[in-house]
Order: C-alpha cells, then structure tokens, then sequence
C-alpha cells in the first residue's frame, strides 16, 4: 500500500505536467492569434483532429478487445448512419451506436 | 463558389442569446460527452478500488489531471509504487497531444482570468471535440464553461459510482467505453460543413493511417504531429500560391 505522502507526490505531478501541457502553447501562441499561418491551423485543424480522434478511439477499442473489431466498425457505421439520418442529434446518435455495440460484444 | 450550398452562415435560428441560455446550452452539449465520460469515470473508480488504493485517489486525481485516460495509467503505477520520475514521463508523453489544441480552441471566448485558467485545466478531448463541431457564430464563455464543468462532473461522479460499486459488482457492463468511440465519429461528421473542408479531412486521414502503422502504441500523438506537419506545408504552399496575388496574408506577423 503506498504511502500517503507519495500519493500526494504524484497527484501534485500529475496536475503540473498536464496543465503546464495545456496552458503553455496558450501562451507561446498568443502574438501569433493574428498570424496568417495561426489563422490557417485554427481553421484547418478542428475537423481533422475530430477525424483523427475518431479513429486512434476506434483502433483503441479494437487493440483492447481484438474479437471486438467487427462488432466496432458495425457499431461506427450505424452510428454515422443514425447521426445522418436523424437529423445530427449527437446524443441519440452515440445512444444508438453504443447500444448496438454494447449488445454485439455480449451477445457473441 | 460553385458548390452545393452547405448551411451558410446567417441562420442563427437557435442561437442561445442570453446568459440563461448559453448556459443551458453549454450543458445540453455535455450530454453526448457525458455518455462517454461516465462510464471511463465508474472504471477509474473500480480500478481504485480494486488495487487497493484508498477510495479518495480517484475523485483526487480526477481534479488534479482531468484527463481520462492517462487516470487509468496512473492508478496502476501508484498501487505498484513506480517511481515519481517515471509517472512524470508517462503523463507527459500521454498528454502531450493536448498542445496541438492550443490553435483552435475558442480560449479567446473566455474573459475573466480564472475562468481562462479553469477553462484550460479542463481542456480534455471531450471537451475540445465538442467545441470544435461548434459553428463559431453559436460560441459562448458560459456555454464553453458550463460544458466543462458539467463533464468534470461526470468524471468525478463516475469515479465516485465506481469506488461505491467497487466491491458490490462483479464488473461493469462490457463495452460501454464505445461511447467514446462513437462521439468522436459523431462530432466529425458535425464538423465536416462543406467542402471545403475536405482537405483538411485527406491530409488528417493520411496522418493517422501513417501513425497507425508506424506507432501503433503512440498513433494518437504521432498522428497529430503529422497533421500539423501537413497543414503546416499546405499553408506554405496557399502563401505560394497566394504570392502573385496582392499581398493579403502574408501581412500581418
């Protein structure tokens, strides 16, 4: 069992390292806000991240249960079919999605 | 522009005005995140629990990080004593990622200087994907706030659910970490307005299709890293490509 003091450590550890990861860019980039090239990276960026975001979440899910992988591309694509097909309501899109994956994983 | 016209940017039919209802709004958009959030959250707890670490470390650590993921790591080096030193490393190579946010998080929405630096200790990839499938007309420091908190919330509660459940259930219910899975591709269909916005979509499908097969272990991060690679040399051939023209981008430094 770890001592108290060494939770406390690493608590302290964990705060500074992920808030010093999201604070400083903040910093370093604010002369840049009206730099053409900062301009173009905040209008490019939010659509691939999402892109990318949604795929290492898919390949996670599939490295961590790899019996899991059709079940996961099947629960995607229903997910993006429903999000599409109703009309963008994003709750009920991941209700659906996570609800057709959750029963494939325990039914099979 | 000759393409099919996407929602152009004048229809703010439900554009929350008043204070009230940005808030509302703010925790309206938690919800589809929280789907993801809470059941992260019951896991972090259970985990807690089952290595036999005190009940408070989770709802500790998810004030002190916030960051969904690298909270799982950090359970299971704390119950096994792993050196300070190389805690240090795994949270800094895990959350290494939330850098590349920086350029196009709505930070500059917020005013008041705490609720800047609350707004930034709870950046996590929910929080990010969320306001980036928001169109920037629809924008506001109490929806931004409201959402944070609200999916704090979530995270705290679910570890606190979990630490409860801890010794009472067998395990939680198989597979609804996929939430996760299924926001994400929500919110990139969301953010996929028109099409212009395609090569964006190319370049970070190539990103991440290379990251996947050069660090399996690391794609996120790898691919990221190589997207803003990509973009950084899009933008330098638009500047080319602009240099004939009168000099309108290329100004202001």
């Amino acid at each position: 069992m770890p001592s108290t003091p060494y939770l406390l450590a690493v608590l302290a550890i964990v705060f500074g390292i992920t808030f010093a990861l999201r604070a400083v860019p903040f910093a370093a980039l604010r002369g840049l806000r009206t730099s053409a090239t900062a301009r173009h990276l905040a209008m490019w960026m939010p659509v691939g991240i999402l892109a990318i975001l949604a795929v290492t979440a898919l390949h996670g899910t599939i490295t961590a249960e790899p019996r899991a992988a059709l079940p996961a591309l099947l629960a995607v694509a229903v997910t993006a079919g429903a999000h599409l097909a109703f009309g963008r309501r994003t709750i009920l899109s991941v209700g659906i999605g996570t609800t057709v994956y959750v029963v494939l994983v325990n039914a099979f | 522009m000759s393409l099919p016209a996407s929602l152009p940017a004048s229809v703010p039919a439900s554009v929350p005005a008043t204070r009230r209802q940005q808030l509302a709004a703010g925790v309206r958009d938690s919800f589809s995140a929280g789907l993801g959030i809470l059941p992260l959250g019951v896991a972090l707890g259970l985990m807690v629990v089952q290595a036999g670490l005190p009940w408070w470390l989770a709802p500790a650590l998810s004030l002190s990080a916030f960051a969904g993921s690298v909270e799982l790591l950090v359970v299971g080096m704390a119950a096994t004593v792993t050196p300070l030193g190389a805690i240090a490393l795994t949270v800094l190579v895990v959350n290494f990622r939330h850098v590349f946010y920086a350029f196009s998080f709505p930070l500059h929405v917020v005013r008041h200087p705490l609720a800047k630096a609350y707004a930034v200790y709870a950046m996590i990839d929910e929080a990010y994907a969320v306001n980036a499938a928001l169109p920037e007309a629809e924008r506001s420091a109490p929806r931004l706030l409201a959402m944070q908190v609200a999916c704090e919330a979530y995270w705290i509660g679910g570890g606190l659910a979990g630490v409860a459940l801890g010794t009472a259930l067998p395990g939680p219910v198989k597979g609804l970490e996929f939430a996760l899975c299924a926001l994400f591709t929500a919110l990139a269909l969301d953010a996929v307005r028109s099409r212009s916005e395609l090569p964006s979509v190319v370049l970070a499908g190539a990103s991440v299709a290379a990251a996947l097969v050069l660090t399996p272990e690391a794609a996120l991060f790898t691919a990221l890293l190589l997207f803003l690679a990509l973009l950084l040399a899009r933008h330098a051939l638009a500047a080319r490509r602009n240099a004939g023209r009168p000099q309108e981008v290329a100004g202001s430094a």
